[in-house]
């Protein structure tokens, strides 16, 4: 024990005598958490909108107001002709056109039927077809109302009175009511930020003293392999649950994040979580000559597992087999995690999966770290 | 007296692929010695002081260190030896002071002790006044003296010395091989890489390696006497030469 005590003392001088180090692991995170947050935004708001409007009817008016009043939608222009509207399309003026052809309130009127079209821009996907749906959502609506509104005249002219059944579909947003896109945001790029940091440290940090030569001394001693992959793992480990607490802690006062769930939860997996990206990290430093070959080895893990962990894509929505991706990907299993537990309030049972895949992986990562470090060569 | 030799060294060798970096050494250390292992740059002394110290794995051959087996039982030896490699290689972001604790706790030596040790080798190296400085600002003197102090921290039976001098003036060379004296007469066995040869003469006996096989064993008069030259220098390029 008493090697440990020393292996970790050194560990931390050297973080705390490094200039650069410091600010790297508390500021930079930090920094990160909060523009992330704001920019990672996926509502869409603002969807520019081009209105082809070649009625000039009461209801093609009434239906730009109704546009006009969503906040989602900037209304550039109404056009007169395609021409006009294709070019700011082509311009990349407007996201979306809403072509309202002539006789469109008449062929209302006259067949019950009139048809809208939108030209969406897809090259912005998210806006496109995210945007795309909203509109449809009010030009839904306002066919139900016009039609309401025709109904009795109908009756009057002595039409058959058609019965008109109106299923109208009411959301409930559940655990995000508001559904604030920040609330979902925040707990997944914190999770994420952690086990970034703490593994990047951990991979620069064998290879680093390979590099300077200071392994070779410690190699000359009797220590134990475990001993020493233990020493380097729990400093980092403490450093990240620290991160942990801020992380969190400027979530509430920041984002003003919901934590429904018990913390000791989320703590209790963070350092399940943390262990198993340590031995990750240092895996790698382990098979590393140089601390760039541990950088680039590292970013390759990183950009998998962010991409891959559902924070900004649902793992749902992922082809089958890239699914199997995500199991060994502590980043998907924390992002789970962190938005089950603060947001929906999930108990331990609920997230029992994650515990226990995530502790294998552990086991699994920590096994090769010990492995792959050899005092002789 | 068998119990006297405290390095066995049997046909030895190292190879990397179809280079013969250490071709079937034989030598025996004995205790209290200072044995001086000379050689020309990449005649494979650095390779073989790394199987000794049970850093390399040996190709073939036998080796004891301090009674241990170098295939088997390298963990028993590092307990038993110091080593001091030919880069420095101490923490530099660490002070003098943190360095010398840091290694007395790897070798698991209790904190009192670590403590004693401590305060004992700054007062020798008098480096009072700059024990908490970061030794990456010490000058490159003090650094292999405070690198040879640390090699010898858990008060091991061997210390191994890899060119522990280069790069230094003759007065601060001189420091240095009075540290060498004062623990081989502590009972210390001493093995120091060296190529230069006033440094040879400092020794009790010498083995001079040449493209991985040793060419000459002996005390320093020994070799001047069997090859017929005034200094090791000339024992040295008459050897190296071939």
């Amino acid at each position: 024990m008493v090697r440990l005590y020393y292996i970790i003392r050194k560990e931390f001088i050297q973080i705390r005598r490094n200039k650069a180090m410091l600010p790297i692991m508390t500021i930079l995170p930090i920094v990160q958490l909060i523009l992330l947050s704001y920019a990672a935004d996926n509502e869409v708001k603002n969807v520019n909108l081009d209105i082809l409007d070649q009625d000039r009817s009461v209801y093609s008016k009434q239906l730009i107001e109704k546009i006009r009043i969503s906040d989602r939608f900037n209304i550039i222009e109404i056009s007169s002709s395609m021409h006009q509207a294709d070019k700011l399309m082509q311009d990349g003026e407007v996201d979306i056109i809403l072509a309202i052809p002539p006789q469109f309130e008449v062929d209302f009127h006259k067949n019950k039927a009139g048809d809208l079209q939108l030209l969406v821009n897809a090259i912005n996907g998210q806006q496109a077809t995210v945007g795309a749906s909203y509109l449809s959502a009010i030009i839904q609506s306002f066919n139900q109302e016009i039609r309401a509104d025709a109904a009795p005249s109908l009756a009057m002219t002595g039409s058959m009175p058609e019965p008109m059944p109106r299923i109208s579909t009411e959301y409930a947003y559940w655990y995000n009511p508001d559904l604030n896109y920040k609330y979902f945001m925040v707990p997944g790029i914190l999770g994420e930020l952690v086990t970034i940091l703490v593994m990047l440290l951990t991979a620069m940090n064998i290879v680093r003293e390979r590099e300077i030569g200071t392994i070779e001394q410690i190699n000359v001693t009797p220590i134990k392999k475990w001993q020493f992959i233990l020493g380097k793992m729990i400093p980092f480990l403490i450093l990240g649950m620290v991160l942990m607490v801020i992380g969190l802690t400027l979530g509430k006062l920041i984002f003003d994040v919901p934590m429904r769930g018990n913390l000791a939860i989320v703590f209790a997996y963070c350092f399940v979580n943390l262990t198993a990206v340590l031995g990750l990290g240092l895996f790698i430093s382990n098979l590393s000559d140089t601390q760039q070959q541990a950088m680039f080895t590292t970013f390759f893990f990183v950009i998998i597992f962010i991409l891959m962990s559902g924070l900004f894509t649902p793992i749902e929505s992922m082809p089958e087999w890239a699914q199997y991706f995500t199991i060994p990907n502590p980043i998907a299993h924390f992002v789970s995690v962190m938005r089950a537990v603060l947001l929906k309030g999930s108990g331990f049972a609920d997230v029992a999966y994650h515990f226990q895949v995530t502790a294998i992986l552990a086991v699994v990562f920590n096994t090769l770290a010990i492995w792959s470090y050899s005092k002789v060569s | 007296m068998p119990s006297e030799i405290v390095i066995k060294v049997n046909n030895l060798t190292k190879k990397f692929g179809d280079f013969t970096a250490v071709d079937q050494i034989t030598f025996d250390v004995k205790v209290g010695e200072i044995f001086g292992f000379l050689g020309a740059n990449g005649a494979g002394k650095t390779t073989a002081i790394k199987m000794l110290i049970g850093l390399n794995r040996p190709t073939d051959g036998e080796a004891q260190v301090a009674g241990y087996d170098v295939y088997r039982e390298t963990e028993k030896i590092k307990q038993n030896i110091g080593y001091m490699s030919q880069k420095f290689s101490l923490y530099e972001d660490l002070s003098v002071r943190q360095n010398i604790e840091f290694y007395g706790g790897i070798y698991g030596l209790p904190r009192k002790a670590i403590r004693k040790k401590t305060d004992e080798i700054i007062q020798k190296l008098g480096l009072q006044d700059r024990a908490k400085k970061v030794v990456g600002d010490l000058p490159l003197g003090w650094k292999q003296r405070l690198a040879f102090a640390v090699a010898g921290v858990h008060d091991p039976r061997i210390i191994f010395l890899d060119e522990p001098t280069g790069g230094v003036d003759p007065v601060t060379r001189r420091q240095f091989w009075e540290m060498i004296y004062e623990s081989a007469n502590n009972g210390v066995t001493i093995f120091v890489t060296t190529h230069y040869m006033d440094e040879a003469e400092y020794c009790d006996r010498i083995s001079i390696m040449v493209d991985g096989e040793i060419k000459a064993l002996g005390t320093p008069a020994e070799l001047k006497a069997k090859f017929s030259s005034e200094t090791m220098d000339d024992v040295f390029i008459k050897l190296a030469r071939g």
